[in-house]
């Protein structure tokens, strides 16, 4: 897939993480219970690595879940086959807790909206936010994000690629040609 | 419409009991073969063009179900006889277990009667051996011969008790008529429906095992030894079946024996998908008892082929492999599958299947038929050894369609039917005057 | 990544290691939901699944029923014993009628070997064998499989001994493919009249004393026996079989220490299990169970999700026609 433009680096990306931890822990409520619930997979490697910058700075743990929205899709009994299915690892009480919802990529908010029907089912945060790496535009619901790394308007046929070390070798977001 | 003379031209003309296989004519006149030689003129005669077909004696099945009296719901007499005349059989022996059973006088001379009134080919009724097929008493053999009986058979039953089955061969010997037995120890077959081996094993249904066949081959062969009746096995299945056949021939022991199309050319494996369209009784086996079947034919062991043609209705063999009745038809592709199967394929000869179909059976029945000697009745099949078709599932002419070579694509047709000099079938259609419904 | 395409889950035996270990993944996907304090996906909502259970069967159909609401599936029920019910011809009747009021997944159960792929073929709807005769049960041998790999890390180089009335078996077959197709070697153990030898010519290794081949194994799973067999002259007795095929403390033992004990179920306590091995460390029964909802949510979630597919053609089986020689 021919790359248009590179849109982040990776210095580009700790920058925008570094600017986000902050932004969530100037907002945090004395009495509040923190947690970040990552949206498999990228988001989820996202998640753990905004954990890991608010303890280094707040000096205080942060729990970290994964969660595969793919049973609340929107779309299922659309497509050609149901898609494969990853376990959610939620290892602590979803009840009451300040949670931020991470994902690398904000576009249509359908996934978002999955999200949120799986939390629900898991029980009953006191508030809930969401943060994003990239926000493409496009939005087919109406959601917005709390916190925004970078805004990236593109067009409708244009790929947004995030690539994250943990699992593509190499941090950078990257705006690509559809492929025909 | 019979004419007086039919002169047949031009074929390759092939009767194993004349050992004649070449190309040569056929004279018939006033329903017989009046002589047999190359390049025959004959005036006034009617002349049919066999260029590029065999001449052959009429077959004979020697085991077909045409459930008349009964079930006439899976097959009457008459879709019975155009099935057997499109496969080239002009004379088929039917078994007895009919509804009532076949078991007095009375209705052997109905089923003489209605074959008479379709008047297609010939019909040899078979009677039971036992009174209701119930292995309890004899039947009325001398007078069941007198009114047109061909043949004994408890066939759909075996004879189950030892005691009976000598009984019936000692007495057979006042008819000199054949006793056949369907081979089933039913405690060792109990609730199988399928050959008892790898396939059945995999599919989690009861097996019928070799043993159930084997056990009641050699109980009869060494029970006809000791009373000299006239046995003969009906549809052997099994390699070690064969063996026991050919040790006893080679004794010298007077038993013959016959084995099907389907157990010539399916195994075990064409049940994998639960289709009972390929379950029948005795059942299909293993590769190695097929090809014990091919080699029993080709020396001799087996005399003849016999289609063992078991109409069922389509209902019943959609209910599903357990439920599904036991039987498949053959009439009409018993010829034709052997052909593409055995003799294209260069595994037996041409004149070496004939022999199954025609002089064979005739010795095993004692009638002076099967053979195009001058003098003999005029029975004649014609066919063209190189017509490709394919088994089509609508288009049978039996009754019902339970076929398991639905979609085969076969090498050799029937075209053409005569009997007692008549013409029956001529080029692919049916003659003039044929009834036909 | 495997995809599933099937139509129907009709048996073990016909599926590639690739699609059983995407059935074993998914399955430990849906695990964590039964977890949960709310124990329902949104997966299969609007779609309806019927559950034909037509042969008795309490804990199957309760674990059936219990994965299709967790997946917030409508539910149908059909049950029957009767003998109209249960010739061949009236279950397609059935399955077509089903099929009629658009049905996305039937689940049938069925006393005679071969229904499920007979409807399969007659019927749009998606087919989940739930036990046919003797021949497959493939959600209890995924069942197994699952909980083989979840107590001991693998399936692959494992000894597993099955240990029963083999030939009457439905989930000792579906367990032989399943773990063979997984690298396991299994052995098959009972009476030899139970113990059908064809298939040794399959993969199977045969043994007709289980206190020599018990020490070997890593798992043993004990069959039922069913009551049936000692009238049917299969053997001569309960007592001799417990003797000889019972597992009891004694026969533990002598074997491995880190041995599990499976059972499908329901178990015949003094007959193939003794109660303190039914009831001990080593038994993994209960496991079976949980791990049950979660197989079957799988297998629905999947099949549910290919049940537009066409179902497969008949195949003649002549020898390949354009050999015939001229």
């Amino acid at each position: 897939m021919p790359v248009k433009a590179q849109v982040l680096d990776g210095e580009g990306i700790r920058k925008v993480l570094v600017r986000i931890a902050h932004e969530i822990a100037e907002r945090q409520p004395a009495d509040a219970a923190l947690a970040l619930v990552g949206i498999r997979s990228r988001g989820e490697l996202l998640a753990r690595r905004l954990a890991r910058l608010l303890e280094e700075f707040t000096r205080v743990m942060v729990p970290v879940g994964a969660l595969d929205i793919t049973l609340y899709r929107d779309d299922l009994g659309l497509l050609s086959s149901n898609p494969v299915v990853h376990a959610t690892e939620i290892p602590f009480d979803v009840t009451g807790r300040r949670l931020v919802i991470v994902d690398d990529v904000l576009f249509t908010g359908r996934t978002v909206r999955a999200a949120m029907d799986a939390l629900a089912d898991l029980g009953r945060p006191q508030t809930l936010e969401l943060a994003v790496l990239v926000d493409r535009g496009h939005r087919e619901l109406p959601i917005k994000a709390d916190y925004v790394g970078k805004n990236m308007p593109t067009a409708r046929e244009e790929l947004v690629q995030v690539r994250l070390s943990e699992s593509d070798g190499i941090d950078e977001v990257v705006i690509e040609e559809k492929q025909p | 419409m019979t004419p007086k003379k039919l002169l047949i031209q031009g074929g390759r003309l092939v009767d194993p009991a004349q050992k004649i296989d070449g190309p040569m004519d056929l004279l018939i006149e006033d329903g017989k073969i009046s002589c047999v030689g190359k390049n025959l003129k004959a005036e006034g005669a009617e002349v049919l063009d066999a260029r590029g077909k065999v001449v052959a004696p009429g077959f004979i099945d020697l085991h077909v179900h045409l459930r008349t009296p009964g079930q006439e719901h899976k097959e009457t007499i008459a879709t019975g006889s155009r099935a057997a005349a499109c496969g080239g059989f002009t004379t088929v022996c039917t078994m007895a277990n009919t509804d009532p059973v076949v078991d007095s006088p009375t209705i052997v001379e109905f089923i003489r009667g209605e074959s008479a009134k379709v008047g297609l080919i010939r019909i040899l009724p078979f009677a039971a051996i036992t009174m209701g097929l119930k292995g309890e008493t004899l039947t009325e053999m001398g007078q069941l011969q007198a009114a047109g009986a061909a043949g004994f058979s408890d066939d759909g039953m075996p004879v189950a008790n030892a005691g009976m089955m000598r009984r019936a061969l000692e007495y057979s010997r006042v008819t000199g008529l054949p006793v056949v037995d369907h081979c089933e120890e039913k405690s060792l077959s109990a609730h199988g429906v399928m050959h008892e081996g790898q396939t059945a094993a995999r599919l989690g249904l009861a097996g019928i095992p070799a043993a159930s066949e084997t056990v009641m081959i050699a109980r009869d062969i060494l029970l006809a030894e000791a009373t000299g009746g006239k046995l003969h096995i009906a549809h052997v299945s099994t390699a070690e079946g064969v063996e026991i056949i050919r040790a006893a021939k080679k004794r010298g022991v007077p038993v013959t024996a016959e084995v099907t199309p389907h157990h010539l050319t399916l195994t075990e494996e064409a049940l994998q998908t639960y289709d009972a369209r390929f379950k029948m009784n005795p059942p299909l086996r293993s590769q190695k008892d097929l090809e014990a079947l091919r080699e029993g034919l080709k020396d001799g062991t087996i005399d003849a082929v016999a289609t063992d043609h078991a109409p069922h209705a389509h209902v019943e063999k959609e209910a599903g492999l357990a439920q599904a009745p036991f039987g498949v038809i053959g009439l009409e592709t018993a010829f034709p599958v052997l052909m593409t199967e055995l003799v294209h394929r260069g595994l037996l000869s041409l004149s070496d299947l004939v022999a199954a179909f025609t002089c064979r059976p005739a010795a095993v029945l004692g009638i002076p038929r099967g053979t195009l000697a001058a003098g003999s009745a005029a029975d004649v099949t014609l066919f063209d050894p190189d017509a490709a078709w394919v088994v089509e599932p609508g288009a049978f002419l039996s009754k019902s369609g339970n076929s398991p070579f639905l979609g085969w694509h076969l090498k050799g047709k029937i075209t053409d039917l005569i009997v007692a000099g008549r013409m029956v079938f001529k080029g692919g259609q049916w003659a003039n005057g044929v009834k036909t419904e | 990544m495997t995809r599933w395409t099937r139509k129907d889950l009709l048996g073990l035996e016909e599926l590639s290691k690739e699609e059983i270990l995407l059935l074993l993944d998914q399955a430990r996907a849906f695990k964590e939901i039964s977890l949960r304090p709310i124990k329902k996906v949104p997966a299969l909502r609007g779609r309806t699944v019927a559950l034909c259970f037509l042969e008795p069967s309490t804990r199957t159909r309760a674990s059936f029923e219990l994965a299709a609401k967790r997946l917030s599936a409508d539910l149908l029920s059909f049950q029957g014993n009767s003998s109209s019910l249960v010739k061949g011809e009236t279950v397609v009747d059935t399955a077509r009628n089903i099929e009629a009021m658009h049905v996305d997944v039937m689940v049938l159960r069925h006393n005679t070997s071969g229904i499920p792929a007979l409807v399969a073929r007659s019927v749009k709807t998606s087919i989940v064998n739930a036990g046919d005769g003797s021949h497959e049960h493939p959600t209890q041998g995924l069942v197994d499989l699952y909980t083989i790999q979840e107590k001991k890390g693998r399936i692959e180089g494992l000894n597993v001994l099955i240990v029963g009335d083999v030939l009457h078996s439905r989930v000792a077959r579906s367990d032989f493919w399943g773990l063979t197709k997984l690298g396991a070697r299994v052995t098959l153990c009972g009476p030899p009249t139970l113990v059908p030898a064809p298939m040794e010519a399959l993969g199977a290794k045969i043994a007709f004393r289980l206190d020599e081949a018990l020490p070997q194994a890593d798992v043993v799973i004990a069959l039922r026996l069913q009551l049936e067999r000692q009238q049917e002259r299969y053997i001569p007795s309960f007592r001799e079989y417990t003797k000889l095929y019972g597992i009891d403390q004694e026969k533990l033992a002598r074997a491995k220490p880190d041995l599990i004990v499976m059972h499908p179920g329901p178990v015949n306590r003094g007959v193939e299990l003794s109660p303190e091995v039914a009831d001990g460390p080593q038994s993994v029964i209960l496991d079976q169970v949980t791990n049950g909802i979660a197989v079957r949510m799988a297998a629905l979630y999947l099949v549910a999700g290919a049940s537009h597919s066409e179902p497969a053609d008949l195949p003649a089986p002549q020898p390949d026609p354009a050999e015939v020689g001229t």
